[in-house]
């Protein structure tokens, strides 16, 4: 009963946390010099480590589906069934799982840390609000960053499923490609982008709220930092079945 | 922006600096007509965490221009309430007025409003640490929007005001204990807030420094009518603050003196606070010759 409490709780106070920062976009003071700052750190900096992801991520489903596939003779459809997993469901979810560790640990313990040195009381005392100064700005790098990191993991990654189904099992390029093409439809594209915009805001806001609600000096940033990352990878998951089920009922009724 | 207050205090200031000039003027009659209303007034104030009572109906006053040092035990509510002035935290009930506004009902937009007139020093500082010290001390101003070589000059001016003009572009943590903490005074000040907040100022540092924290924190009440509540439980802070002022002399530099046994200072006023009550609201002499136990062992440090 006590964890069904703090969990409601929790998310109350995360709900506030989103439509403080978010609202108060629609009035001054915003910051934007502080949104691109954040959106360099989050997407220049997390650029290498999501397209490494991508690209392994793509060389390892040909290693994987190719013998299977040959098995059935319909090796030729090698590039579609790369880019579909990778477009729909591994690309948006395997970046926003490293963004996830990379991002959400440092904006908890950044913000954490402020927590516990005083330093958002003394912003609130200077006459400035954390949720839009600190949270906004993060929450908003995230969510305008997060799909077109995705966007770049499945390219890169389509390119790394190529480069072994040419280098190790000599398949033509052409023939990949082509099944690549004839694999991805718009609605796939859509969903791919619609996917990241909902895990930024996932990790965003969780990571801020955690931040935020430190408690118990330097060992608190610590727990504040795993919770924030672990609570944001888990909700990244779960909301990723439901997104899926939901833009493939809903997209399904658009002739796209 | 108040700018044009804060060109009057500074022309004040300047003014009360000119050698032979006195620092106050006693010539003409005071034609304020809220200067007897308190800076702060706490009416029956409540407040607890969970289980635990901070607060049990605290009342009391800080008049415009006095200092009160508020003396305690680690955790008795003394740091709570300087967060309740700020709007930081709200009380369960009572009323809280600065300036006599209820800041209790108050959205914490309309608190923004009122913190513009309140600076706040915190015990470690509480400095930006991805801020150089020009920035943690234009803080405020940066985010009122101003004037760019107003906000220089003002940042300037309050760095001389603390003598750390030299570490302007330093970051943070290249500073020592103590500069941080003048550095956090510096940018309390900035804006020209009338009430200043000290949360154990001097905690931590050596003896010279918290004394030169202390003369800061006499020069404010003395030079420049700021009232402040001055959390600590340091005894020497409390000498300092009770038995010395500051003045002007003919060559234009601030001196402390003492007291002494002719004179007493009637701006500042020592509040001790134990279990969430008042248990003594007066000046240090009066604490002195109080003859209760509980307060005299606590300032000798006996158990």
């Amino acid at each position: 009963m006590k964890l069904v409490k703090k969990f409601i709780f929790e998310l109350q106070e995360l709900s506030f946390l989103i439509w403080d920062s978010l609202y108060g976009l629609r009035k001054s003071p915003r910051y934007p010099a502080e949104v691109i700052r954040q959106m360099d750190v989050i997407g220049v900096g997390s650029l290498p480590i999501v397209l490494l992801t991508g690209f392994f991520t793509g060389g390892v489903l040909v290693l994987q589906l190719y013998p299977t596939l040959e098995f059935y003779t319909v090796q030729s459809e090698t590039g579609r069934s790369v880019a579909t997993t990778l477009v729909r469901e591994l690309g948006p979810v395997l970046t926003a799982l490293m963004v996830s560790g990379r991002i959400g640990s440092s904006i908890a313990a950044e913000l954490g840390s402020m927590v516990v040195s005083q330093q958002i009381e003394a912003m609130r005392a200077l006459g400035s609000d954390p949720s839009r100064k600190l949270v906004a700005p993060r929450i908003l790098a995230l969510i305008l960053l997060l799909p077109l990191l995705t966007v770049g993991a499945d390219l890169v990654g389509i390119t790394g499923g190529g480069v072994v189904a040419s280098t190790i099992y000599n398949q033509d390029l052409a023939i990949y490609m082509a099944s690549v093409w004839s694999g991805i439809s718009t609605k796939d594209v859509i969903g791919g982008v619609i996917k990241p915009i909902v895990f930024g805001l996932i990790i965003g806001s969780i990571a801020c709220y955690k931040g935020l609600s430190t408690r118990g000096g330097t060992v608190g940033v610590g727990k504040a930092t795993t919770s924030a990352v672990v609570l944001s990878s888990i909700w990244v998951i779960i909301f990723d079945f439901f997104l899926s089920k939901f833009l493939q009922t809903a997209l399904d009724n658009y002739d796209i | 922006m108040d700018q044009e207050r804060l060109k009057e205090r500074d022309s004040r200031i300047h003014r009360s600096q000119i050698p032979g000039e006195s620092v106050m003027d006693f010539e003409t009659p005071v034609n304020d007509e809220n200067r007897t209303m308190p800076a702060v007034e706490f009416r029956d104030v409540f407040l607890s965490f969970d289980e635990q009572v901070v607060l049990e109906g605290v009342s009391f006053q800080l008049r415009k221009g006095e200092t009160k040092i508020i003396l305690g035990p680690s955790g008795c509510g003394k740091s709570t309430i300087i967060r309740l002035i700020l709007g930081l935290l709200k009380p369960d009930s009572g009323e809280i007025l600065i300036d006599g506004q209820n800041i209790t009902e108050l959205s914490e937009q309309e608190l923004m409003e009122v913190r513009q007139k309140i600076g706040m020093v915190f015990q470690e500082g509480a400095l930006f640490d991805s801020l150089s010290v020009f920035e943690n001390v234009a803080y405020r101003l940066i985010e009122q929007r101003a004037d760019e070589s107003f906000i220089e000059d003002q940042v300037r001016r309050m760095l001389r005001f603390v003598d750390l003009e030299d570490a302007i572009d330093k970051k943070p943590n290249e500073l020592s204990g103590g500069m941080r903490r003048r550095v956090g005074i510096a940018r309390a000040l900035v804006g020209g807030p009338s009430i200043v907040l000290f949360d154990e100022p001097t905690a931590g540092l050596d003896p010279p420094t918290a004394r030169t924290i202390c003369e800061l924190a006499i020069k404010l009440r003395d030079l420049e009518d700021v009232s402040s509540v001055f959390v600590t439980h340091e005894m020497n802070n409390l000498k300092y603050l009770t038995s010395e002022y500051a003045v002007v002399d003919d060559g234009g530099h601030v001196i402390f003196e003492d007291e002494g046994d002719s004179l007493c200072l009637i701006n500042t006023e020592v509040m001790m606070l134990r279990n969430g009550n008042i248990a003594f609201s007066g000046r240090d002499e009066e604490l002195m010759q109080s003859g209760d136990e509980y307060l005299l062992n606590f300032i000798s440090g006996r158990k």
